[in-house]
């Protein structure tokens, strides 16, 4: 698809901000000669004008930092309690036993519908909707460790016996090096998953952070503050993801992929 | 004995459900916070034969799938117009580029705003969010197909059309059904949450209404419907993309 050569790639370049752009355009144009009821589709202006007044007035900037910080406390809890579990799982036999039906039963389960029960148990605050988030993505980190420990190449691990290593250096040299690219596979898609919760928990449980406050807009038909909360939770995505990104870069410098994508 | 195996397999579930009744039975836990597991399954056959799950889950059925089908075609077209010309892929990639990380529960208020209440929102919703997986899981696919292959078809004097179909097409599909996945999986997270939130029928109203009048063996009844409906028709896709996929050698 990429044919070499600067034209296509300053060409590509240029799109990546006329399309942006032209959208833009087309937003004003329609707001402007109102082409569409305002109430729906208010002009970029007000959009504007809304977001610098909810920024300059500090409302926004909390609501980012609390959705950020429960996505992430939710995703770190997580991480900390799955990624451990799911070595045990792979490499001891009665764990497995135990925990592979669990793990193939909860994965396709939608998470958000335990939410009621997670309010009757936790209540409407902080800790409950981490721990939903926490909840929502764990099987995704669960499972996709369990199938990276499992199927670390054969070599390494009997090349590792040969030379007579122990138990642990087993764990911390040759299965966790091994597994980590997927692991972090893994993470990168339980990390959305932990931001859509924790929005969705906001929402339903109300409270500060963009979740309750999109809400609470669109349930005053303040329309502006919808698509505000929108673009704010976009960035918030885009910010996770980049994170993540970078984590991946920095923990497998030493792999293969780094050097074929350089 | 192979009868016995998907029992024993499953055995783990059965202890944990068992150790839930018993921890209620015996005082442990308050049927205040957790109903006991027969409680709830008494609740779930009332629910059943006086037609209340039957009647909100065909409401939730319906969003989910008419949403669902609109973004498998979307997704599906789109996906494959990307690949086919280079036009397309550069205009439309600057947009995926930035609606991609847009958390899709975000989106509950707008649809709230456009459409109110009712089913089209919960429908619209949907297709917003899981035409994305499916777009990109299609235009993966279908772009990472061997080139030889291409050029043997095209030495042979295949159209372009007859290419997309015959060859890129059945390649991208271990990819385009991956994506279906993941997007039914969104599905059901959208549609859950937008009936707890907005709407007046549905599971998830059922969910929310049970849960706020405090009837929580009914409560407890209608979120395992929903979880076990999320895990058969995830199973129900694992056996259709088996199906889809026979020709292909076992990996």
């Amino acid at each position: 698809m990429s044919r070499p050569g600067h034209a296509t790639l300053s060409a590509d370049r240029l799109l990546d901000i006329a399309v942006p752009a032209a959208l833009l355009v087309v937003w004003f144009i329609v707001g402007h000669w109102k082409l569409v009821d305002p109430f729906l589709v208010p002009p970029p202006a007000d959009v504007f004008k809304k977001l610098w007044q909810i920024i300059a007035d500090g409302q926004l900037p909390a609501a980012i930092g609390g959705t950020l910080y429960r996505a992430v406390a939710a995703f770190l809890l997580a991480v900390a309690i799955c990624v451990p579990l799911g070595l045990a799982v792979a490499r001891i036999a009665a764990l497995r036993w135990f925990f592979d039906p669990l793990i193939s039963v909860g994965f396709p389960m939608p998470k958000v519908a335990f939410i009621p029960i997670f309010i009757l148990w936790l209540g409407v605050f902080d800790t409950s909707k981490i721990v939903v988030a926490a909840f929502a993505c764990s099987f995704t980190i669960l499972a996709t460790t369990v199938g990276a420990a499992s199927n670390v190449e054969r070599a390494f691990v009997w090349s590792a016996l040969s030379l007579g290593a122990t138990k642990s250096a087993m764990l911390w040299e040759v299965i966790l090096p091994a597994a980590l690219p997927r692991i972090l596979t893994g993470l990168q898609i339980a990390l959305p998953i932990a931001l859509i919760t924790t929005i969705a928990a906001e929402m339903i449980m109300g409270g500060a952070g963009l979740g309750g406050t999109m809400m609470r807009a669109g349930r005053f038909a303040d329309t502006p503050g919808v698509y505000a909360g929108i673009v704010a939770s976009g960035a918030v995505g885009f910010f996770l993801v980049k994170c993540l990104e970078g984590a991946r870069r920095h923990l497998l410098s030493w792999h293969q992929e780094q050097r074929e994508t350089q | 004995m192979t009868w016995l195996r998907a029992p024993l397999r499953y055995l783990p579930v059965l202890i944990l459900a068992l150790v839930w009744e018993l921890v209620v039975r015996l005082g442990l836990v308050s049927d205040q916070i957790l109903p006991a597991l027969s409680d709830v399954a008494a609740a779930w056959w009332r629910l059943m034969v006086e037609g209340d799950i039957p009647l909100h889950a065909k409401a939730s059925f319906g969003r989910a799938a008419y949403g669902l089908a609109i973004a498998a075609v979307i997704g599906g077209v789109g996906g494959l117009a990307m690949v086919q010309s280079r036009t397309v892929y550069r205009l439309l990639n600057p947009i995926l580029q930035m609606l991609y990380p847009i958390p899709k529960s975000a989106l509950i208020p707008l649809v709230l705003i456009f459409f109110g209440i009712g089913s089209a929102s919960k429908v619209f919703l949907i297709a917003l969010g899981c035409t994305l997986p499916i777009l990109l899981s299609t235009l993966n696919g279908a772009r990472g197909v061997d080139r030889s292959v291409l050029w043997s078809a095209e030495s042979l004097g295949a159209s372009r059309l007859a290419t997309l179909w015959e060859i890129r097409v059945p390649a991208a599909m271990p990819e385009i059904l991956a994506g279906l996945r993941t997007a039914t999986a969104f599905c059901f997270i959208l549609l859950v949450s937008s009936e707890l939130l907005i709407s007046r029928d549905g599971l998830g109203y059922l969910i929310a209404n049970f849960g706020e009048a405090g009837i929580y063996p009914e409560m407890f009844a209608v979120i395992l419907t929903v979880a076990a409906t999320g895990f058969c028709v995830d199973r129900l896709l694992l056996a259709l993309s088996r199906f889809v996929l026979r020709w292909q050698a076992p990996s």
